[in-house]
Protein backbone atom coordinates (compact mmCIF):
# COMPACT_ATOMS: atom_id res chain seq x y z
CA UNK A 1 0.00 0.00 0.00
CA UNK A 2 1.68 2.81 -0.93
CA UNK A 3 0.23 6.64 -0.40
CA UNK A 4 1.59 10.03 -1.59
CA UNK A 5 0.67 13.23 0.67
CA UNK A 6 0.58 16.42 -0.86
CA UNK A 7 2.29 19.42 1.88
CA UNK A 8 1.77 22.94 1.38
CA UNK A 9 4.72 24.74 3.42
CA UNK A 10 2.51 27.76 4.90
CA UNK A 11 2.88 30.78 7.66
CA UNK A 12 2.40 29.93 11.41
CA UNK A 13 -1.56 30.53 11.98
CA UNK A 14 -0.02 32.75 14.78
CA UNK A 15 1.28 35.12 12.32
CA UNK A 16 0.58 38.47 11.62
CA UNK A 17 -0.25 39.01 8.12
CA UNK A 18 2.07 42.04 6.32
CA UNK A 19 1.38 42.97 2.70
CA UNK A 20 4.79 42.94 0.42
CA UNK A 21 5.97 45.83 -1.40
CA UNK A 22 4.27 44.78 -4.93
CA UNK A 23 1.04 44.76 -3.06
CA UNK A 24 -0.13 41.41 -4.34
CA UNK A 25 1.52 38.93 -2.10
CA UNK A 26 2.16 38.44 1.64
CA UNK A 27 5.58 39.88 3.31
CA UNK A 28 7.82 36.63 3.93
CA UNK A 29 10.68 38.36 5.81
CA UNK A 30 10.26 37.14 9.34
CA UNK A 31 7.79 34.99 9.22
CA UNK A 32 7.58 31.34 10.58
CA UNK A 33 6.50 28.78 8.07
CA UNK A 34 4.94 25.40 8.90
CA UNK A 35 3.57 22.07 7.77
CA UNK A 36 0.01 23.06 6.94
CA UNK A 37 -2.40 21.89 9.95
CA UNK A 38 -4.94 19.55 7.71
CA UNK A 39 -2.16 18.07 5.93
CA UNK A 40 -1.08 17.05 9.28
CA UNK A 41 -3.77 14.80 9.40
CA UNK A 42 -3.31 13.48 6.13
CA UNK A 43 -0.06 12.29 6.63
CA UNK A 44 -0.84 11.06 10.19
CA UNK A 45 -3.24 8.85 8.19
CA UNK A 46 -0.63 7.84 5.66
CA UNK A 47 1.46 6.83 8.06
CA UNK A 48 -1.02 4.66 9.67
CA UNK A 49 -1.64 2.85 6.68
CA UNK A 50 2.25 1.77 5.97
CA UNK A 51 2.35 0.57 9.74
CA UNK A 52 -0.93 -1.56 9.11
CA UNK A 53 -0.15 -2.51 5.61
CA UNK A 54 3.88 -1.71 4.62
CA UNK A 55 4.62 0.75 1.48
CA UNK A 56 6.02 3.57 1.00
CA UNK A 57 4.59 7.46 2.18
CA UNK A 58 6.00 9.40 0.00
CA UNK A 59 5.45 13.64 0.63
CA UNK A 60 5.59 16.12 -2.51
CA UNK A 61 5.13 19.91 -2.25
CA UNK A 62 6.05 22.24 -4.67
CA UNK A 63 7.46 25.27 -3.48
CA UNK A 64 10.30 27.42 -3.67
CA UNK A 65 13.92 26.41 -1.73
CA UNK A 66 12.21 27.11 2.27
CA UNK A 67 9.42 24.46 1.59
CA UNK A 68 12.15 21.64 1.62
CA UNK A 69 11.72 22.12 5.46
CA UNK A 70 8.19 20.96 5.13
CA UNK A 71 9.60 17.35 3.61
CA UNK A 72 12.00 17.27 6.80
CA UNK A 73 9.70 17.32 9.04
CA UNK A 74 7.12 15.04 7.37
CA UNK A 75 10.03 12.65 6.98
CA UNK A 76 10.96 13.37 10.75
CA UNK A 77 7.33 11.86 11.51
CA UNK A 78 7.65 9.09 9.47
CA UNK A 79 6.91 9.32 5.60
CA UNK A 80 10.01 7.37 3.77
CA UNK A 81 9.79 9.25 0.62
CA UNK A 82 9.93 13.09 -0.49
CA UNK A 83 9.99 14.87 -3.54
CA UNK A 84 10.62 18.77 -3.79
CA UNK A 85 9.30 20.04 -7.25
CA UNK A 86 11.00 23.73 -6.81
CA UNK A 87 9.01 26.77 -7.82
CA UNK A 88 7.40 29.76 -7.51
CA UNK A 89 4.08 28.32 -6.26
CA UNK A 90 2.90 32.14 -4.87
CA UNK A 91 1.98 33.27 -8.32
CA UNK A 92 0.09 29.65 -9.32
CA UNK A 93 -3.39 29.75 -9.13
CA UNK A 94 -5.00 26.35 -7.80
CA UNK A 95 -5.55 24.33 -10.91
CA UNK A 96 -1.71 25.34 -11.34
CA UNK A 97 -1.03 23.76 -8.78
CA UNK A 98 -2.91 20.75 -9.05
CA UNK A 99 -1.12 20.25 -12.79
CA UNK A 100 2.00 20.35 -11.38
CA UNK A 101 1.03 17.88 -8.24
CA UNK A 102 -0.81 15.28 -10.79
CA UNK A 103 1.95 14.85 -12.79
CA UNK A 104 4.13 14.72 -9.71
CA UNK A 105 2.03 11.81 -8.11
CA UNK A 106 2.09 9.98 -11.34
CA UNK A 107 5.59 9.64 -11.34
CA UNK A 108 5.49 7.88 -8.41
CA UNK A 109 3.96 4.82 -7.81
CA UNK A 110 0.57 5.36 -5.37
CA UNK A 111 -2.81 3.53 -4.08
CA UNK A 112 -4.27 6.28 -2.57
CA UNK A 113 -3.61 10.42 -1.90
CA UNK A 114 -3.83 12.48 0.26
CA UNK A 115 -4.47 16.24 0.59
CA UNK A 116 -5.56 18.81 3.41
CA UNK A 117 -9.20 20.25 2.96
CA UNK A 118 -7.76 23.58 2.85
CA UNK A 119 -4.48 25.12 2.61
CA UNK A 120 -4.43 27.39 5.67
CA UNK A 121 -3.72 30.39 4.66
CA UNK A 122 -4.91 31.06 0.83
CA UNK A 123 -8.07 29.27 1.86
CA UNK A 124 -9.08 27.67 -1.27
CA UNK A 125 -10.01 24.07 -0.54
CA UNK A 126 -9.56 23.89 -4.68
CA UNK A 127 -6.05 21.99 -5.23
CA UNK A 128 -7.15 18.14 -3.84
CA UNK A 129 -10.51 18.21 -5.96
CA UNK A 130 -8.57 19.15 -9.24
CA UNK A 131 -5.97 16.65 -8.55
CA UNK A 132 -8.33 14.30 -8.30
CA UNK A 133 -10.48 14.93 -11.36
CA UNK A 134 -6.67 15.23 -13.34
CA UNK A 135 -5.80 12.02 -12.49
CA UNK A 136 -9.41 10.59 -12.84
CA UNK A 137 -9.51 9.59 -9.79
CA UNK A 138 -12.86 9.23 -7.19
CA UNK A 139 -12.54 11.55 -4.27
CA UNK A 140 -13.93 11.75 -1.03
CA UNK A 141 -13.72 15.35 0.62
CA UNK A 142 -13.58 16.61 3.99
CA UNK A 143 -13.11 13.46 5.41
CA UNK A 144 -13.19 12.30 9.55
CA UNK A 145 -12.74 8.80 8.93
CA UNK A 146 -10.96 6.03 6.68
CA UNK A 147 -10.75 2.43 6.35
CA UNK A 148 -8.71 0.96 3.65
CA UNK A 149 -8.95 -2.97 2.47
CA UNK A 150 -9.60 -4.96 -0.58
CA UNK A 151 -8.68 -2.42 -3.09
CA UNK A 152 -11.28 -0.14 -1.97
CA UNK A 153 -11.57 2.41 0.85
CA UNK A 154 -14.83 3.66 3.20
CA UNK A 155 -14.29 6.90 4.31
CA UNK A 156 -16.88 9.55 6.18
CA UNK A 157 -17.31 13.25 4.98
CA UNK A 158 -18.15 16.14 6.89
CA UNK A 159 -21.31 18.02 5.44
CA UNK A 160 -23.48 20.18 6.80
CA UNK A 161 -24.73 19.39 10.69
CA UNK A 162 -24.56 15.24 8.59
CA UNK A 163 -22.01 12.67 7.68
CA UNK A 164 -21.76 10.58 4.24
CA UNK A 165 -20.39 7.53 4.31
CA UNK A 166 -18.46 7.05 0.77
CA UNK A 167 -16.81 4.10 -0.44
CA UNK A 168 -14.70 4.31 -3.40
CA UNK A 169 -11.59 2.41 -5.39
CA UNK A 170 -8.19 2.54 -5.29
CA UNK A 171 -6.37 4.84 -6.48
CA UNK A 172 -8.45 7.58 -4.80
CA UNK A 173 -7.99 11.17 -3.45
CA UNK A 174 -8.84 11.83 0.63
CA UNK A 175 -8.81 15.85 1.40
CA UNK A 176 -8.24 15.53 5.32
CA UNK A 177 -10.33 17.24 7.80
CA UNK A 178 -9.49 17.81 11.99
CA UNK A 179 -10.88 14.69 13.54
CA UNK A 180 -9.29 12.50 11.42
CA UNK A 181 -6.86 11.64 13.87
CA UNK A 182 -4.26 12.73 16.38
CA UNK A 183 -0.92 13.65 14.79
CA UNK A 184 1.87 12.09 16.04
CA UNK A 185 5.06 14.61 16.94
CA UNK A 186 8.62 13.84 15.44
CA UNK A 187 10.47 11.28 17.52
CA UNK A 188 14.17 12.16 18.21
CA UNK A 189 14.80 8.87 16.17
CA UNK A 190 12.48 10.02 13.54
CA UNK A 191 14.65 13.19 13.32
CA UNK A 192 18.02 11.11 13.21
CA UNK A 193 16.40 8.86 10.55
CA UNK A 194 15.38 11.62 8.36
CA UNK A 195 18.81 12.50 8.11
CA UNK A 196 19.47 10.24 5.93
CA UNK A 197 16.78 10.17 3.65
CA UNK A 198 17.27 12.29 0.27
CA UNK A 199 15.06 14.72 -0.50
CA UNK A 200 14.49 14.13 -4.51
CA UNK A 201 13.76 17.32 -6.31
CA UNK A 202 12.78 18.06 -9.18
CA UNK A 203 12.30 21.45 -11.71
CA UNK A 204 8.58 21.86 -13.32
CA UNK A 205 9.98 21.23 -16.46
CA UNK A 206 11.42 17.98 -14.93
CA UNK A 207 8.17 16.90 -15.34
CA UNK A 208 7.33 18.00 -18.63
CA UNK A 209 5.68 21.10 -17.94
CA UNK A 210 6.35 24.57 -18.68
CA UNK A 211 5.83 26.63 -15.53
CA UNK A 212 4.69 30.23 -17.50
CA UNK A 213 1.74 28.12 -18.25
CA UNK A 214 0.85 27.27 -14.36
CA UNK A 215 2.23 30.98 -13.05
CA UNK A 216 -0.99 33.68 -13.02
CA UNK A 217 -2.67 31.83 -15.72
CA UNK A 218 -6.74 31.35 -14.57
CA UNK A 219 -6.82 33.45 -11.51
CA UNK A 220 -4.46 36.51 -11.25
CA UNK A 221 -3.89 37.72 -8.44
CA UNK A 222 -4.77 41.89 -8.01
CA UNK A 223 -4.16 42.86 -4.50
CA UNK A 224 -3.40 41.92 -1.39
CA UNK A 225 -5.25 44.26 1.64
CA UNK A 226 -5.41 44.33 5.01
CA UNK A 227 -9.02 44.40 7.01
CA UNK A 228 -9.36 47.84 8.01
CA UNK A 229 -7.89 47.92 12.34
CA UNK A 230 -11.45 47.38 14.46
CA UNK A 231 -11.41 50.15 16.95
CA UNK A 232 -13.41 48.03 19.44
CA UNK A 233 -16.83 48.70 20.25
CA UNK A 234 -18.45 50.03 23.26
CA UNK A 235 -17.52 48.62 26.70
CA UNK A 236 -20.13 47.80 29.61
CA UNK A 237 -19.88 46.64 32.99
CA UNK A 238 -21.78 43.30 34.25
CA UNK A 239 -22.34 43.77 37.86
CA UNK A 240 -25.71 44.01 37.31
CA UNK A 241 -26.51 40.73 35.37
CA UNK A 242 -30.49 42.14 34.56
CA UNK A 243 -29.60 45.61 33.52
CA UNK A 244 -26.25 44.41 31.18
CA UNK A 245 -29.17 42.22 29.62
CA UNK A 246 -31.16 44.53 28.70
CA UNK A 247 -28.20 46.36 26.85
CA UNK A 248 -27.72 43.85 24.86
CA UNK A 249 -31.14 43.44 24.21
CA UNK A 250 -31.44 46.91 23.07
CA UNK A 251 -28.00 46.21 20.81
CA UNK A 252 -29.51 43.33 18.99
CA UNK A 253 -32.47 45.42 18.55
CA UNK A 254 -31.67 48.41 17.10
CA UNK A 255 -27.90 47.69 16.18
CA UNK A 256 -28.13 43.86 14.77
CA UNK A 257 -31.82 43.87 14.05
CA UNK A 258 -31.67 40.49 15.15
CA UNK A 259 -35.09 40.28 17.24
CA UNK B 1 -25.95 31.80 -25.92
CA UNK B 2 -23.46 32.66 -22.56
CA UNK B 3 -24.58 34.46 -19.52
CA UNK B 4 -24.42 32.99 -15.55
CA UNK B 5 -24.71 29.39 -14.62
CA UNK B 6 -25.90 28.73 -10.89
CA UNK B 7 -25.44 25.31 -9.39
CA UNK B 8 -28.25 24.86 -6.94
CA UNK B 9 -28.88 22.66 -4.42
CA UNK B 10 -32.65 21.94 -3.04
CA UNK B 11 -33.60 20.90 0.16
CA UNK B 12 -37.69 19.57 1.28
CA UNK B 13 -38.56 21.31 -1.95
CA UNK B 14 -36.98 24.55 -2.09
CA UNK B 15 -33.29 26.22 -2.92
CA UNK B 16 -31.22 26.25 -0.24
CA UNK B 17 -30.18 29.42 1.26
CA UNK B 18 -26.83 29.75 0.01
CA UNK B 19 -27.54 28.71 -3.35
CA UNK B 20 -30.49 31.52 -3.86
CA UNK B 21 -27.53 33.84 -2.79
CA UNK B 22 -25.55 32.30 -5.27
CA UNK B 23 -28.61 32.77 -7.76
CA UNK B 24 -29.02 36.80 -6.65
CA UNK B 25 -25.29 38.03 -7.14
CA UNK B 26 -25.88 35.79 -10.25
CA UNK B 27 -28.34 37.44 -11.27
CA UNK B 28 -26.64 41.24 -11.33
CA UNK B 29 -23.23 39.65 -12.90
CA UNK B 30 -25.17 38.68 -15.38
CA UNK B 31 -26.86 42.02 -16.09
CA UNK B 32 -23.54 43.72 -16.52
CA UNK B 33 -22.17 40.89 -18.41
CA UNK B 34 -24.93 39.99 -20.61
CA UNK B 35 -26.56 37.05 -21.45
CA UNK B 36 -29.51 34.86 -19.10
CA UNK B 37 -29.44 33.65 -15.42
CA UNK B 38 -29.25 29.78 -16.17
CA UNK B 39 -29.77 27.35 -12.89
CA UNK B 40 -28.84 23.62 -12.70
CA UNK B 41 -30.56 21.56 -9.54
CA UNK B 42 -31.30 17.77 -9.37
CA UNK B 43 -34.85 18.15 -10.44
CA UNK B 44 -37.56 20.47 -12.18
CA UNK B 45 -39.81 21.27 -9.11
CA UNK B 46 -37.97 24.25 -7.86
CA UNK B 47 -38.38 25.91 -11.71
CA UNK B 48 -41.18 28.60 -10.03
CA UNK B 49 -38.59 29.18 -7.33
CA UNK B 50 -35.57 30.04 -9.52
CA UNK B 51 -37.82 32.30 -11.91
CA UNK B 52 -38.66 34.02 -8.86
CA UNK B 53 -34.70 35.07 -8.39
CA UNK B 54 -34.24 35.85 -11.98
CA UNK B 55 -33.50 32.89 -13.45
CA UNK B 56 -34.58 31.91 -17.30
CA UNK B 57 -33.47 28.83 -17.77
CA UNK B 58 -33.42 25.45 -15.32
CA UNK B 59 -31.59 22.40 -16.20
CA UNK B 60 -32.75 19.41 -14.49
CA UNK B 61 -29.45 17.13 -13.69
CA UNK B 62 -31.33 14.29 -12.82
CA UNK B 63 -28.72 13.44 -9.64
CA UNK B 64 -31.48 12.67 -6.89
CA UNK B 65 -27.96 11.37 -4.90
CA UNK B 66 -25.27 14.01 -4.44
CA UNK B 67 -22.41 12.42 -6.90
CA UNK B 68 -19.40 14.29 -7.10
CA UNK B 69 -18.50 12.38 -10.40
CA UNK B 70 -22.42 12.46 -11.59
CA UNK B 71 -22.60 16.03 -11.05
CA UNK B 72 -19.91 17.10 -12.74
CA UNK B 73 -20.50 15.42 -15.58
CA UNK B 74 -24.07 17.39 -15.37
CA UNK B 75 -22.63 20.63 -15.07
CA UNK B 76 -20.11 20.05 -18.01
CA UNK B 77 -22.96 19.11 -20.18
CA UNK B 78 -24.70 22.62 -19.12
CA UNK B 79 -21.93 24.45 -19.63
CA UNK B 80 -21.61 23.02 -22.95
CA UNK B 81 -25.19 24.05 -23.90
CA UNK B 82 -25.40 28.14 -22.63
CA UNK B 83 -21.08 28.46 -22.11
CA UNK B 84 -21.63 30.82 -19.45
CA UNK B 85 -19.09 33.47 -18.96
CA UNK B 86 -19.68 33.14 -14.75
CA UNK B 87 -20.39 29.46 -13.07
CA UNK B 88 -20.85 30.39 -9.41
CA UNK B 89 -21.48 27.77 -6.71
CA UNK B 90 -23.00 28.41 -3.18
CA UNK B 91 -20.46 27.43 -0.44
CA UNK B 92 -21.54 24.66 0.96
CA UNK B 93 -20.25 21.55 1.61
CA UNK B 94 -21.37 20.14 -2.28
CA UNK B 95 -20.62 23.28 -3.64
CA UNK B 96 -16.74 23.09 -2.46
CA UNK B 97 -16.44 19.96 -3.37
CA UNK B 98 -18.23 20.34 -7.10
CA UNK B 99 -16.01 23.91 -8.11
CA UNK B 100 -12.61 22.72 -8.03
CA UNK B 101 -14.03 19.24 -9.59
CA UNK B 102 -15.93 20.99 -12.54
CA UNK B 103 -13.14 23.65 -13.19
CA UNK B 104 -10.32 21.39 -13.98
CA UNK B 105 -12.70 18.99 -15.92
CA UNK B 106 -13.24 22.78 -17.60
CA UNK B 107 -9.32 23.51 -17.58
CA UNK B 108 -10.88 26.67 -15.99
CA UNK B 109 -10.05 29.52 -12.72
CA UNK B 110 -12.10 29.16 -9.66
CA UNK B 111 -12.27 32.31 -6.63
CA UNK B 112 -13.51 30.29 -3.70
CA UNK B 113 -15.40 31.58 -0.79
CA UNK B 114 -15.76 34.72 -2.18
CA UNK B 115 -17.41 37.87 -0.31
CA UNK B 116 -17.41 40.44 -3.23
CA UNK B 117 -18.04 39.86 -7.23
CA UNK B 118 -18.29 42.24 -9.86
CA UNK B 119 -17.94 42.11 -13.73
CA UNK B 120 -15.18 44.43 -14.80
CA UNK B 121 -13.49 44.78 -17.85
CA UNK B 122 -14.96 41.40 -18.98
CA UNK B 123 -13.48 39.77 -16.03
CA UNK B 124 -14.63 38.48 -13.14
CA UNK B 125 -13.38 40.20 -10.34
CA UNK B 126 -13.62 38.42 -6.39
CA UNK B 127 -12.70 39.46 -3.19
CA UNK B 128 -11.62 36.82 -0.91
CA UNK B 129 -10.85 36.66 2.62
CA UNK B 130 -7.43 34.81 2.77
CA UNK B 131 -5.44 33.66 6.27
CA UNK B 132 -8.48 33.27 7.90
CA UNK B 133 -9.67 36.34 7.27
CA UNK B 134 -6.41 38.14 8.40
CA UNK B 135 -6.18 39.64 4.83
CA UNK B 136 -8.58 40.31 1.81
CA UNK B 137 -7.01 39.32 -1.47
CA UNK B 138 -8.82 40.68 -4.96
CA UNK B 139 -8.27 38.64 -7.62
CA UNK B 140 -9.48 38.60 -11.77
CA UNK B 141 -10.57 35.02 -12.82
CA UNK B 142 -9.75 35.12 -16.14
CA UNK B 143 -10.91 32.09 -19.32
CA UNK B 144 -14.17 31.03 -19.78
CA UNK B 145 -16.19 30.22 -17.48
CA UNK B 146 -15.31 32.40 -14.36
CA UNK B 147 -15.81 30.11 -11.51
CA UNK B 148 -16.24 31.30 -7.95
CA UNK B 149 -18.03 29.69 -4.58
CA UNK B 150 -19.62 32.37 -2.40
CA UNK B 151 -19.54 32.72 1.05
CA UNK B 152 -22.62 31.88 3.24
CA UNK B 153 -24.16 35.51 4.38
CA UNK B 154 -21.70 37.75 2.20
CA UNK B 155 -24.55 37.94 -0.69
CA UNK B 156 -27.97 38.96 0.19
CA UNK B 157 -31.26 36.24 -1.45
CA UNK B 158 -33.40 38.80 -3.20
CA UNK B 159 -36.39 38.00 -5.61
CA UNK B 160 -36.75 39.24 -8.90
CA UNK B 161 -40.15 38.56 -8.78
CA UNK B 162 -39.68 36.21 -12.44
CA UNK B 163 -42.45 33.77 -14.17
CA UNK B 164 -40.82 29.98 -13.75
CA UNK B 165 -38.08 29.23 -15.33
CA UNK B 166 -38.40 26.86 -18.26
CA UNK B 167 -37.57 23.70 -17.97
CA UNK B 168 -34.56 21.82 -19.99
CA UNK B 169 -33.49 18.17 -19.18
CA UNK B 170 -29.97 17.48 -19.04
CA UNK B 171 -28.92 13.62 -20.26
CA UNK B 172 -25.47 13.46 -17.92
CA UNK B 173 -23.46 10.41 -17.36
CA UNK B 174 -24.82 9.52 -13.97
CA UNK B 175 -21.53 6.96 -13.76
CA UNK B 176 -19.49 7.21 -10.43
CA UNK B 177 -16.93 5.37 -9.12
CA UNK B 178 -17.46 6.98 -5.52
CA UNK B 179 -20.77 5.68 -4.36
CA UNK B 180 -22.62 6.97 -0.89
CA UNK B 181 -23.34 4.23 1.11
CA UNK B 182 -25.21 5.85 3.95
CA UNK B 183 -25.96 9.56 5.50
CA UNK B 184 -25.66 10.02 9.47
CA UNK B 185 -28.94 12.31 9.88
CA UNK B 186 -27.75 15.14 11.66
CA UNK B 187 -28.98 15.95 15.59
CA UNK B 188 -32.74 16.91 14.98
CA UNK B 189 -33.34 20.26 15.16
CA UNK B 190 -29.89 21.62 15.20
CA UNK B 191 -28.64 24.84 13.26
CA UNK B 192 -25.36 24.35 11.86
CA UNK B 193 -23.12 27.15 12.07
CA UNK B 194 -22.00 27.45 8.63
CA UNK B 195 -25.23 29.17 7.77
CA UNK B 196 -26.52 30.63 10.71
CA UNK B 197 -27.77 34.46 10.53
CA UNK B 198 -26.91 34.60 14.69
CA UNK B 199 -24.27 32.30 16.30
CA UNK B 200 -23.46 31.81 20.22
CA UNK B 201 -20.69 30.79 20.76
CA UNK B 202 -18.94 29.30 24.18
CA UNK B 203 -15.09 28.77 25.30
CA UNK B 204 -13.30 27.73 28.14
CA UNK B 205 -14.80 30.14 30.26
CA UNK B 206 -17.47 27.41 30.90
CA UNK B 207 -15.55 25.43 32.99
CA UNK B 208 -16.98 22.34 32.20
CA UNK B 209 -18.82 20.68 29.46
CA UNK B 210 -22.47 20.42 31.00
CA UNK B 211 -22.13 23.99 31.50
CA UNK B 212 -22.74 24.19 27.11
CA UNK B 213 -26.29 24.36 28.27
CA UNK B 214 -25.96 27.41 29.02
CA UNK B 215 -24.95 28.68 25.29
CA UNK B 216 -27.27 26.24 23.68
CA UNK B 217 -30.39 27.70 25.96
CA UNK B 218 -29.32 31.22 24.27
CA UNK B 219 -28.86 29.49 21.05
CA UNK B 220 -32.36 27.96 20.92
CA UNK B 221 -33.96 30.85 22.03
CA UNK B 222 -32.44 33.51 20.51
CA UNK B 223 -32.82 31.08 17.05
CA UNK B 224 -29.86 30.60 16.72
CA UNK B 225 -26.24 27.49 16.20
CA UNK B 226 -23.92 26.94 18.41
CA UNK B 227 -20.32 27.95 17.95
CA UNK B 228 -17.02 26.83 20.51
CA UNK B 229 -13.51 27.84 20.46
CA UNK B 230 -10.98 25.06 19.85
CA UNK B 231 -10.56 24.88 23.82
CA UNK B 232 -13.79 23.32 24.34
CA UNK B 233 -13.78 21.24 20.97
CA UNK B 234 -9.99 19.85 22.25
CA UNK B 235 -11.46 19.34 25.91
CA UNK B 236 -13.96 17.01 24.86
CA UNK B 237 -16.85 19.25 25.85
CA UNK B 238 -18.50 19.62 21.99
CA UNK B 239 -18.13 18.34 19.23
CA UNK B 240 -15.80 19.66 16.14
CA UNK B 241 -18.23 20.61 13.56
CA UNK B 242 -18.70 23.77 15.95
CA UNK B 243 -15.76 24.95 15.84
CA UNK B 244 -15.32 28.41 15.09
CA UNK B 245 -11.68 30.02 13.58
CA UNK B 246 -8.92 29.35 11.49
CA UNK B 247 -8.72 25.07 11.90
CA UNK B 248 -12.73 25.43 12.33
CA UNK B 249 -15.26 26.74 10.52
CA UNK B 250 -14.89 30.75 9.31
CA UNK B 251 -18.36 32.51 9.73
CA UNK B 252 -19.33 35.70 9.09
CA UNK B 253 -23.34 35.67 10.63
CA UNK B 254 -25.11 39.09 11.55
CA UNK B 255 -24.96 38.54 14.80
CA UNK B 256 -21.61 36.62 17.05
CA UNK B 257 -21.73 36.56 20.44
CA UNK B 258 -18.78 34.84 22.08
CA UNK B 259 -18.86 34.10 25.90
CA UNK B 260 -15.96 32.88 28.03
CA UNK B 261 -13.93 33.04 24.78
CA UNK B 262 -10.79 34.89 24.84
CA UNK B 263 -10.07 36.10 21.25
CA UNK B 264 -7.02 34.14 20.28
CA UNK B 265 -5.86 35.11 17.04
CA UNK B 266 -6.76 31.67 15.43
CA UNK B 267 -10.25 32.59 16.89
CA UNK B 268 -10.44 36.08 15.46
CA UNK B 269 -9.21 34.70 12.28
CA UNK B 270 -12.62 32.57 12.32
CA UNK B 271 -15.06 35.30 13.46
CA UNK B 272 -13.97 39.07 12.94
CA UNK B 273 -16.01 39.27 9.49
CA UNK B 274 -19.08 38.93 11.73
CA UNK B 275 -21.30 41.87 10.54
CA UNK B 276 -21.92 42.52 14.71
CA UNK B 277 -20.60 41.46 17.66
CA UNK B 278 -21.01 40.79 21.55
CA UNK B 279 -18.37 39.77 23.71
CA UNK B 280 -18.87 38.45 27.10
CA UNK B 281 -15.65 37.87 29.53
CA UNK B 282 -14.45 38.54 32.83
CA UNK B 283 -11.31 39.90 32.04
CA UNK B 284 -11.87 43.48 30.69
CA UNK B 285 -7.89 43.19 29.10
CA UNK B 286 -9.49 39.85 26.84
CA UNK B 287 -8.26 40.67 23.15
CA UNK B 288 -11.77 39.41 22.15
CA UNK B 289 -13.11 42.90 23.25
CA UNK B 290 -10.76 44.31 20.38
CA UNK B 291 -13.34 42.93 18.00
CA UNK B 292 -16.35 43.49 19.75
CA UNK B 293 -19.37 45.81 18.70
CA UNK B 294 -20.43 45.64 22.67
CA UNK B 295 -17.87 44.39 25.52
CA UNK B 296 -19.76 42.65 28.31
CA UNK B 297 -17.22 43.05 31.48
CA UNK B 298 -18.97 40.28 33.60
CA UNK B 299 -19.44 36.80 34.88
CA UNK B 300 -21.11 34.81 31.99
CA UNK B 301 -22.91 32.19 34.63
CA UNK B 302 -25.04 35.13 35.33
CA UNK B 303 -24.79 37.28 32.21
CA UNK B 304 -26.00 34.28 30.30
CA UNK B 305 -29.15 33.08 31.67
CA UNK B 306 -30.39 36.67 32.62
CA UNK B 307 -29.96 37.43 28.90
CA UNK B 308 -31.87 34.03 27.67
CA UNK B 309 -34.48 35.10 29.89
CA UNK B 310 -34.89 38.41 28.63
CA UNK B 311 -34.60 37.16 24.86
CA UNK B 312 -37.43 34.55 25.72
CA UNK B 313 -39.30 37.93 26.95
CA UNK B 314 -38.56 39.63 23.49
CA UNK B 315 -39.76 36.79 21.41
CA UNK B 316 -42.76 36.55 23.11
CA UNK B 317 -44.00 40.10 22.60
CA UNK B 318 -44.44 39.46 19.10
C1 LIG C 1 -2.47 25.70 14.70
C2 LIG C 1 -3.52 26.22 15.64
C3 LIG C 1 -4.82 26.35 15.19
C4 LIG C 1 -5.82 26.83 16.05
N1 LIG C 1 -7.10 26.95 15.56
C5 LIG C 1 -8.07 27.43 16.39
C6 LIG C 1 -9.42 27.58 15.91
O1 LIG C 1 -9.75 27.26 14.77
N2 LIG C 1 -10.34 28.08 16.77
C7 LIG C 1 -10.05 28.44 18.06
O2 LIG C 1 -10.96 28.88 18.76
N3 LIG C 1 -8.79 28.29 18.52
C8 LIG C 1 -7.81 27.77 17.73
N4 LIG C 1 -6.55 27.60 18.23
C9 LIG C 1 -6.37 27.72 19.70
C10 LIG C 1 -6.21 29.13 20.21
O3 LIG C 1 -4.85 29.50 20.11
C11 LIG C 1 -6.66 29.23 21.69
O4 LIG C 1 -5.93 28.31 22.45
C12 LIG C 1 -8.15 28.95 21.92
O5 LIG C 1 -8.94 29.69 20.99
C13 LIG C 1 -8.52 29.33 23.33
O6 LIG C 1 -9.87 29.00 23.60
P1 LIG C 1 -10.72 29.79 24.68
O7 LIG C 1 -10.81 31.22 24.30
O8 LIG C 1 -12.00 29.04 24.84
O9 LIG C 1 -9.90 29.56 26.01
P2 LIG C 1 -9.00 30.54 26.88
O10 LIG C 1 -7.98 31.20 26.05
O11 LIG C 1 -8.57 29.75 28.05
O12 LIG C 1 -10.01 31.69 27.33
C14 LIG C 1 -11.01 31.53 28.28
C15 LIG C 1 -11.61 32.89 28.54
O13 LIG C 1 -12.73 32.77 29.39
C16 LIG C 1 -12.76 33.87 30.27
N5 LIG C 1 -13.54 33.49 31.46
C17 LIG C 1 -13.22 32.57 32.40
N6 LIG C 1 -14.21 32.46 33.30
C18 LIG C 1 -15.19 33.31 32.92
C19 LIG C 1 -16.47 33.64 33.45
N7 LIG C 1 -16.95 33.07 34.55
N8 LIG C 1 -17.20 34.58 32.80
C20 LIG C 1 -16.72 35.20 31.69
N9 LIG C 1 -15.53 34.91 31.14
C21 LIG C 1 -14.76 33.97 31.75
C22 LIG C 1 -11.31 34.15 30.57
O14 LIG C 1 -11.15 35.52 30.98
C23 LIG C 1 -10.66 33.86 29.24
O15 LIG C 1 -10.55 35.05 28.45
C24 LIG C 1 -5.53 27.16 17.40
C25 LIG C 1 -4.22 27.04 17.84
C26 LIG C 1 -3.22 26.59 16.99
C27 LIG C 1 -1.81 26.49 17.51
N1 LIG D 1 2.15 23.98 -3.37
C1 LIG D 1 1.64 22.84 -2.91
N2 LIG D 1 2.40 21.71 -2.82
C2 LIG D 1 1.88 20.56 -2.36
N3 LIG D 1 0.61 20.42 -1.97
C3 LIG D 1 -0.20 21.50 -2.03
C4 LIG D 1 0.27 22.76 -2.49
N4 LIG D 1 -0.76 23.64 -2.43
C5 LIG D 1 -1.82 22.96 -1.95
N5 LIG D 1 -1.49 21.66 -1.70
C6 LIG D 1 -2.37 20.59 -1.18
O1 LIG D 1 -3.71 20.93 -1.47
C7 LIG D 1 -4.46 21.10 -0.26
C8 LIG D 1 -5.50 22.18 -0.46
O2 LIG D 1 -4.89 23.43 -0.71
P1 LIG D 1 -5.71 24.71 -1.18
O3 LIG D 1 -6.51 24.32 -2.38
O4 LIG D 1 -4.67 25.75 -1.48
O5 LIG D 1 -6.59 25.09 -0.03
C9 LIG D 1 -3.41 21.38 0.80
O6 LIG D 1 -3.90 21.02 2.08
C10 LIG D 1 -2.27 20.48 0.34
O7 LIG D 1 -2.52 19.11 0.68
Amino acid sequence: MNSVVCISHVPDTESRIKVSGDGRHIDEAGLKFIVSPYDEFALEEAIRLKEKNGGDVTVVTYGPERAAQALRECLARGATKALHIKGESADADALGIAKVLAAAIRSVPHDIVFFGKQGVGTDNGLVGPMTAELLGYPQVNVVTHLEVADGKLTASREIEGAEEVIEAPLPAVITAQKGLNEPRYASLKGIMAAKKIAIDTKSVADLGLDESNILNQRVVFVSLQLPPEKAGGRKIDASDPAAAAQEIIKFIREEAKAL
Amino acid sequence: MAGVLVFCEVKDGKIKKASREALSIGRKLAESAGGDLVAIANDKSVAEEAGRYGAKKLFAAGVTQYSTEAWTSAIKQACDEVKPVVLLFGGTSNGRDLAPRVAARLDAGVASDVDQLSWNDGKLRARRPVYSGKAFATVDVTGTPAIATTRPNAFPAEEAGGAAAEVADVNASMDSKAKLLETKAPEAGELTIAEADIIVSGGRGLKEAQNFSLIKDLAHAIGGAVGASRATVDAGWIDHQHQVGQTGRVVSPNLYIAAGISGAIQHLAGMSSSKHIIAINKDPEAPIFRVADLGVVGDLFTVLPALTEEVKKAKAHH
